[in-house]
């Protein structure tokens, strides 16, 4: 019997697929967003807005893997936490100042991407999670006995420095436009590049690998490439975490934060451009609204993962998309 | 649109809310509500607060008393960011309880920075009126150091000599015992090995194995919560206690007895600083507490909360104001603390609160007279010997005076 | 006295002994998993949750009804196998047809449902299971003290693992099954009906996982997050034994809580990871797992 080869990926998982002109159709929604982004300081409290928009940027990233791609990693944290850790020891210890220490992050994350990747990228589906699961357990671990991590007590006390050497960021409005920009620069990057000729591989690599490489390309190391970046600005995503909460702790890289992403992008619309920002948004402000019930939290969490599986596959933004008849 | 209107019915929540807290004393418990320590604090330690006001009439200094409570999940950074936007948005003047020590050292930052009140009344670390102490903090209830001191020396004095450790492999775990170790060899006795267990670990019969084999009189747990119960439910089943060995739990509340059972958990060693049947008027408390918590007597970290909320109020009824965190610490510590829980006691220099603590037993089956009936008295260690002596620790506000 | 690596050998097979009943324990765990996910193709993230519920069961039915352990060993898994045969009837089968990632993200979410609500209602700490009268107490083997109840486990664990793999494997039974989850739509064309085995088949998985629990109450505590302790463990075992292998998974089972048993006595700390480190370790070598059907 011949190998049974995975072109009956349903459709639900797959992403929507970019056609050509769309990148022009999302100027409006891309509008809207940073309107809201500009008003919303004003209203809400900044350091909760931070949150959000680290969280946010980490959902980015990684519908660029499950979305675009169709790699379902269960280990992100571990690029997440890394790039916090990185960036919170490099600040505190080494005292870099804030644009470095965040690079220092974003470097430790492409370089665990790299290496994270070029050992899973072989693989499929399911042992591909498990594969991103096992290593990110591994490295949980090894932050745990590492003395530099602070163990379960975490990096405390980072400091927010001065952003070009100039102007603090101890105060959170400041702080909060520059990880606006910063997030900013990730969601365009992002968009940038699924919408470019490499995305178009991607896209192409995703729908049917086979043929894609019969064409000459060599999907691997279009996946791993994929990989890293997603990494990359997971770590980017995580080391401006750290920078806003001035802490690194364990919990960054344990399996948990995993699941949440995943819930994150499932909810807001996988492979939307702006369903991970809303998904995104939701979990935080639910997670934040139900912390004063205590415990139904995690059962509002399991309930919403039900949900959208069941009913809501598209994700919020998905069956927005759907419903207005354009991509989102 | 959506994700407009979404943030804009947010909006509504947080900023306005803060215009109206200037007047109200607002208290926040802030500690586990769905994972490991939720019953040793949790929402018990809130009905503790709640009491505390009720002493008070729910208002103190003409000013209402609100209590507010949040889950931090055992996380600091939601532990963090919780106390940074209780402080900042909702008005809130003293966080308390706040177990798990890295949540603790998170908030005491936090209050430190922001000049509000923190009680800690359920994480261990000693470092909190060590290296990371501040004007802002109270360590109420038990630390590393009184746990060492009042297990250790107290089973080493009665003939344990001979100890191995199962330890818990974090902070915690090495610091209880780092501590222990340095109070049995201070006392005569020796440590004959130790293992470390990773954390949440589900079977300790290995571990327990290599106890047994090192042949130690005591076999000393310096771990926690759902650690700590396993390793006596199997130590009960690997005949160890039968084999003449005895347990020393170093941190065990009364909540893992109660879900032991006495049974299994009966020739336990253990310190506490409160019992709920320690006396008429803890008993009158404790009674009135389980009333309002299902039934469930309280362990020594949620009558550590009605005690701190307590003394904070009397504080601020001397002061006349609440919002100058230093401040009211520092009336704190000039106020001798007085209540039916914790008796007489004072809160020193370094935010250490001192009382009496006492070394338990766990009662056998055929020794408990009625539900909750656990504990027999073995020896009461005096408030001036319970905790690390001043001059032993290294908080910067001490050795600044120096 | 003999040492191994500074272990002294009497001590060593204390540890491996020690080592084998919890692999056995393990095995049996996975049993369930691999059963669903073997057959079923189904990623079932709530086995851990069924485990906590089985343990719950056996202490409900002691706490209220005064039904002991030998009873609840039967009744428990019994309705908490039906309770997963409604689960499957009422939502597994909408997303059957799916990609495997949603099953996971589907069983995942019921997980924290399930454990959530238990754990609002009976705290964490957990409650006192007591083992039963008969199986209390235990023989000297010399090297080390064996109780008999975890002999009683390994009994258990061995019978269940040899009947599952013989029914599955050599019976008619196990053969529609398999036939079944390759293909469906031709094996009810011959009049046999799918759903209902399919539905049946979860409910089985998920008794075994109740039982597991029900085994469990006594020697670790009975509390709503037990199961999320494991369940990370288990899954790990049925990946490396390979997804639709039971013998793989039995074998991997018993194999790892060996290896664990060694970790802990040289490397303590490790021995949570080290089954991490195994499954990264195969499935580099071996992509679909020792013994896994190559897809």
């Amino acid at each position: 019997m011949t190998a049974r080869v995975e072109t009956e990926k349903p459709a639900a998982i797959r992403g929507r697929v970019p056609a050509r002109g769309e990148a022009r159709s999302l100027r409006i929604p891309t509008l809207v967003l940073i309107a809201v982004c500009v008003v919303a300081p004003f209203v809400i409290y900044p350091v909760f807005l931070m949150k959000m928009l680290c969280w946010a940027l980490f959902a980015c990233a990684f519908n660029l893997l499950l979305g675009y791609v169709g790699l379902l990693s269960f280990g992100h944290a571990l690029f997440f936490g890394a790039a916090g850790y990185l960036t919170g020891h490099a600040a505190l210890v080494w005292g870099f100042p804030f644009e470095l220490a965040l690079l220092t992050g974003v470097a430790t994350s492409a370089v665990l991407g790299l290496a994270v990747g070029w050992l899973a990228i072989r693989r499929q589906g399911i042992y591909f999670a498990m594969i991103t699961l096992a290593l990110a357990q591994m490295f949980y671990f090894f932050c745990l006995r590492v003395p530099f991590t602070g163990g379960e007590d975490g990096i405390q006390g980072v400091p927010r420095g001065k952003l070009l050497g100039l102007i603090s960021l101890e105060g959170n409005l400041t702080l909060y436009w520059v990880v606006l920009a910063i997030f900013l620069f990730g969601f365009f990057f992002i968009v940038r590049v699924i919408h470019s000729p490499f995305g178009q591989v991607l896209k192409a690599v995703r729908e049917n690998e086979p043929r894609a490489v019969s064409l000459g390309y060599r999907a691997d190391h279009y996946k791993l490439i994929a990989f890293v970046l997603s990494a990359a600005l997971s770590g980017l995503a995580g080391g401006l975490k750290a920078i806003v909460f001035q802490l690194a702790s364990l919990t960054d890289v344990y399996w948990t934060t995993s699941g949440e992403v995943i819930l994150m992008v499932l909810l807001g619309g996988l492979g939307t451009v702006f369903g991970p920002i809303v998904g995104a948004v939701a979990i935080v402000c639910v997670e934040s609204f139900l912390a004063q019930l205590g415990g139904w939290v995690t059962v509002v969490q399991g309930g919403l993962f039900v949900i959208c599986v069941l009913a809501f596959r598209r994700g919020v933004i998905g069956e927005l998309a759907r419903v207005l008849r354009r991509p989102l | 649109m959506r994700i407009a209107s979404r943030l804009l019915a947010l909006a509504c929540l947080l900023p306005l809310a803060a215009l109206a807290q200037g007047k109200t004393v607002k208290i926040g418990v802030l500690n586990d509500q769905s994972g490991l320590y939720t019953d040793l604090g949790g929402p018990g330690s809130v009905v503790a607060a709640k009491m505390a006001a009720e002493e008070f009439g729910n208002k103190v200094a003409g000013m209402p008393i609100e209590i507010v409570t949040a889950d931090h999940q055992n996380k600091p950074d939601i532990a963090s960011s919780i106390a940074t936007k209780w402080i900042d948005v909702d008005g809130v003047d003293a966080i308390l309880d706040v177990p798990n020590s890295g949540c603790a050292l998170a908030v005491a930052k936090v209050v430190a920075d922001k000049n509000k009140v923190f009680i800690d009344s359920g994480a261990a670390t000693s470092n909190l009126t060590g290296k990371n102490c501040t004007p802002n903090t109270v360590h109420w209830t038990y630390d590393t150091w009184a746990l060492a001191n009042g297990t250790g020396k107290e089973v080493v004095k009665a003939g344990g000599k001979t100890w191995f450790f199962l330890t818990a492999d974090y902070e915690f775990g090495k610091q209880l015992e780092k501590d222990t170790r340095a109070v049995v060899e201070a006392n005569g006795g020796k440590v004959l090995g130790s293992v470390l267990h990773p954390l949440n670990a589900s079977d300790f019969s290995s571990f327990l194995l290599q106890a047994q084999s090192s042949k130690a009189n005591i076999i000393g747990l310096a771990n926690a919560g759902g650690d700590t119960i396993n390793s006596i439910k199997a130590a009960s089943e690997f005949g160890i206690v039968a084999g003449g060995q005895k347990l020393a739990g170093l941190l065990v509340f009364l909540s893992d007895v109660h879900s032991l059972g006495l049974k299994t958990a009966n020739g336990l060693q253990l310190t506490s600083a409160f019992y709920w049947d320690h006396d008429e008027k803890t008993r009158a408390w404790s009674k009135k507490f389980a009333a309002k918590h299902n039934g469930r007597m309280p362990t020594m970290v949620q009558a550590g909360v009605y005690a701190g909320v307590l003394h904070y109020l009397k504080a601020i009824q001397a002061l006349k104001s609440k919002d100058d965190g230093k401040a009211v610490v520092e009336k704190m510590k000039a106020l001798p603390t007085d209540d039916p829980l914790f008796g007489k006691g004072t809160i020193r220099a370094d935010g250490r609160k001192i009382h009496p603590v006492y070394l338990y037993e766990v009662k056998k089956p055929s020794e408990s007279k009625a539900p909750w009936d656990y504990y027999k008295l073995i020896r009461e260690i005096p408030a001036d010997q319970a905790f690390r002596p001043l001059a032993q620790g290294d908080c910067p506000l001490i050795t600044a005076k120096k | 006295m003999t040492t191994v690596f500074g272990v002294p050998i009497q001590a060593l097979f204390g540890q491996l002994l020690v080592g084998l009943i919890n692999g056995s324990f393990y095995a049996l765990l996975s049993l369930g998993l691999a059963i669903i996910f073997g057959l079923l193709n189904i990623v079932n993230f709530a086995h851990g949750a069924f485990y906590m519920l089985g343990a719950l069961g056996a202490w409900l039915l002691l706490e209220h009804f005064g039904v002991g352990y030998w009873p609840a060993l039967i009744i428990s898994p019994l309705v908490v196998g039906l309770f997963g045969a409604l689960i499957e009837r009422t939502m597994l089968k909408r997303i059957r047809g799916l990609d495997p990632i949603y099953g996971l993200l589907l069983t995942f979410g019921l997980a924290l449902i399930i454990q959530g609500v238990a754990r609002n209602y009976f705290g964490v700490s957990g409650e006192p299971y007591d083992m039963p009268p008969q199986l209390t107490g235990g023989k000297n083997l010399g090297f080390m003290f064996l109780p008999n109840y975890r002999a009683w486990v390994v009994l258990v664990s061995v019978l269940l693992c040899a009947l599952t793999w013989f029914v599955t494997e050599r019976t008619r039974l196990g053969s529609y099954l398999r036939a079944a989850t390759e293909n469906p739509l031709l094996v009810q064309a011959f009049g046999i009906n799918v759903p209902r085995l399919i539905t049946l088949t979860y409910g089985l998985g998920v008794g075994l996982a109740a039982l597991a629990g029900v085994m469990a109450a006594p020697i670790y505590r009975v509390s709503p997050l037990m199961g999320s302790d494991l369940i990370i463990v288990v899954f790990a075992v049925v990946v490396i034994g390979g997804m639709g292998s039971i013998f793989g998974s039995i074998l991997t089972g018993f194999a790892l809580g060996v290896i664990e048993g060694l970790t802990k006595v040289y490397y303590p700390e490790a021995s949570s990871t080290v089954v991490f480190v195994i499954m990264a370790l195969v499935l580099m070598v071996k992509p679909t797992g020792l013994f896994g059907r190559t897809a």
